[in-house]
């Protein structure tokens, strides 16, 4: 069992989320967050006044997934939606997971994807 | 040991102390025995069937002029950030509510009792007595929303630091003393009306008297107060910091916009002073004016059409015209907005390298444009409608061959209106200071007033991010 996290660029997600579920993905965890990768931030103005915002809105998608034969699909699925070619497309996080438990049966392992 | 007692007392306990001892004064003093007394409206109207008119009319505009209450209230709230917005709301509506007990207590007759020497009213107290009638009522429902009006423009200059209990003894004495005093200077029957220059210093709907003495309290407040926590770099640098809703913003400003349409024409007092659509079309250029040429100034400073900085322009035109509207033609009112849009853009970058911290440009847009108003009539003034009334003489400035005259009565007015506005607002609030502290922990300013003065969020359940980090 593996777990993808991908931050991603907001505006992205629909794309990517109609993407993950061709695959039949059954479970996903999306979180707003901020941060940055190497890009500066952007600039914006208020009041006639320029102020730079260093962490910028993206979003996590975080799923686990079962058969790690899909894995490089659903890496490719996401990376063809989400990227756009400009700085801050943001980045996919692979990591093993050590167990899944499902909490309404108490189900353990794989099965519980 | 009753002096020590009496030493112990907190300080709030004084007011409502000094209230009875106003009001056994008040009951005590002669009533003005001028005219008799209308309460009912009968007589009244006997008298004058085609005052009933004058009735709608100026009750319609000064409930136009509260609507302003609410502009105010969103223009703030939206320039500032989320974790203030309870603490603004309460500033808006208490200075509000606050004030119109002041007002009706002392401030309308401070302003337009009997004049003792062309400095103070005497009569009118609690608007008993000979002040209950229905034409004093009358001016009072229209005078108290324009002393509310002074009283709310410095809530924004003093944003997101002020302790809430120093804005409320602030309201009580805008609305006793700092505005009805200069107020009966000019619109009362006081010296500043009778100055021997052109027709006496003259503002028909209050450049001066609500705008000038709002924005000069609001920049007192903002100097004793000192600039909020990461307002400014080291090196003395103005940072931007984001309000966090453009769109209350821009509906604070739309309902702005909308009471001056009873602030400026509603000034009549007269609904058969027909000059009132002149006095509309001339509120309406020089806003629109103010807003392009505020936003063509930006523009060309940072290559962004910045909404706030038009917004204030907006407003910037409509403070300047205040004085000015039933005396100047359409085109002239453009000029005048155009001015005052290119005067509230270099103003706010004029008060960041000065160090003081506007959060709103409050100073800028009524206090420079209150004086910039004021100036204008002695300027622009046509000589086509004449001392608040269609009857001779009428008003000139100098562009219509009236000379320096009536400048020389509207720039001693702006002096005057300068040092007692500024003088009295940092004197209380220097005063305030040394007795309790007006500002804000730290502590408390960096997690927001709202929790800190109000146990409240504005926003409990309403996602809520900060972008800016203090260094």
């Amino acid at each position: 069992m593996r777990k993808i996290e991908a931050v991603i660029r907001p505006e992205k997600l629909p794309a990517v989320k109609a993407a993950l579920e061709k695959f039949g993905c059954p479970g996903i965890t999306i979180s707003d967050v901020k941060g940055h990768g190497r890009q500066r931030g952007v600039i914006q103005q208020f009041r006639g006044k320029e102020y730079r915002i260093e962490l910028l809105p993206k979003v996590k998608i975080e799923l686990v997934v079962r058969n790690d034969k899909k894995l490089e699909e659903i890496i490719s699925a996401i990376i063809e939606n989400a990227r756009t070619g400009e700085i801050g497309d943001g980045k996919i996080f692979i990591g093993p997971i050590e167990n899944v438990i499902r909490i309404r049966t108490g189900e353990r392992g794989p099965e519980a994807i | 040991m009753i002096k020590k007692r009496i030493r112990r007392l907190p300080v709030w306990v004084w007011l409502p102390v000094t209230g009875l001892i106003l009001g056994i004064v008040a009951s005590l003093l002669p009533a003005n025995v001028a005219l008799a007394a209308d309460p009912t409206g009968a007589e009244t109207l006997l008298a004058e069937p085609s005052s009933a008119l004058d009735y709608v009319w100026i009750l319609v505009a000064a409930f136009l002029v509260f609507i302003m209450q609410a502009g105010f209230a969103m223009l703030e709230a939206g320039f500032c950030r989320a974790k203030n917005a309870v603490n603004l709301m309460m500033k808006n509506l208490m200075d509000f509510s606050i004030g119109s007990i002041a007002y009706f207590a002392v401030g309308f007759a401070l302003m337009f009792g009997a004049s003792k020497s062309g400095l103070i009213g005497t009569t009118g107290w609690f608007l008993t007595g000979e002040d209950y009638d229905v034409g004093r009522y009358l001016l009072f429902m229209f005078e108290v929303v324009f002393a509310a009006t002074a009283a709310t423009i410095v809530s924004g200059a003093v944003a997101e630091r002020l302790k809430i209990k120093a804005y409320f003894i602030y309201s009580i004495l805008i609305c006793s003393v700092i505005y009805p005093i200069y107020g009966h200077w000019v619109w009362g029957g006081g010296w500043l009306s009778s100055l021997p220059f052109g027709l006496g210093h003259l503002d028909f709907a209050g450049s001066g008297v609500v705008h000038m003495v709002g924005g000069l309290v609001g920049l007192a407040g903002a100097i004793v107060l000192g600039p909020r926590i990461g307002k400014f770099t080291k090196d003395g640098k103005a940072r931007a910091i984001p309000g966090h809703s453009l769109t209350l913003a821009a509906l604070g400003c739309f309902l702005l916009w909308f009471g001056w349409f009873g602030f400026n024409p509603g000034s009549t007092l007269s609904a058969y002073e027909l000059r009132m659509s002149v006095i509309a079309v001339n509120t309406n250029m020089s806003a629109a004016v103010g807003a392009c040429a505020a936003l063509i100034v930006v523009w060309l400073k940072t290559k962004r059409l910045d909404l706030g900085m038009a917004m204030n322009g907006a407003i910037a035109g409509l403070v300047a015209i205040t004085a000015p509207c039933a005396w100047v033609e359409g085109w002239a009112a453009a000029v005048i907005g155009l001015i005052a849009g290119i005067i509230v853009v270099f103003g706010v970058d004029l008060f960041d390298k000065l160090g003081i911290d506007d959060p709103v440009g409050a100073v800028s847009v009524h206090g420079l444009n209150g004086m910039w108003g004021l100036l204008s009539v002695g300027l622009f003034a046509d000589g086509t409608y004449g001392n608040y009334t269609t009857a001779l003489p009428h008003v000139t400035g100098l562009f219509y061959g009236g000379g320096w005259d009536q400048f020389i009565a509207q720039g001693i007015g702006a002096l005057t209106c300068a040092v007692w506005a500024f003088g009295l607002g940092f004197i209380i609030f220097k005063v305030m200071d040394k007795l309790f502290g007006i500002r804000v922990s730290p502590q408390e300013e960096i997690e927001g007033l709202d929790l800190g003065e109000h146990g409240a969020r504005a926003y409990p359940n309403f996602p809520v991010i900060e972008d800016l980090p203090y260094d």
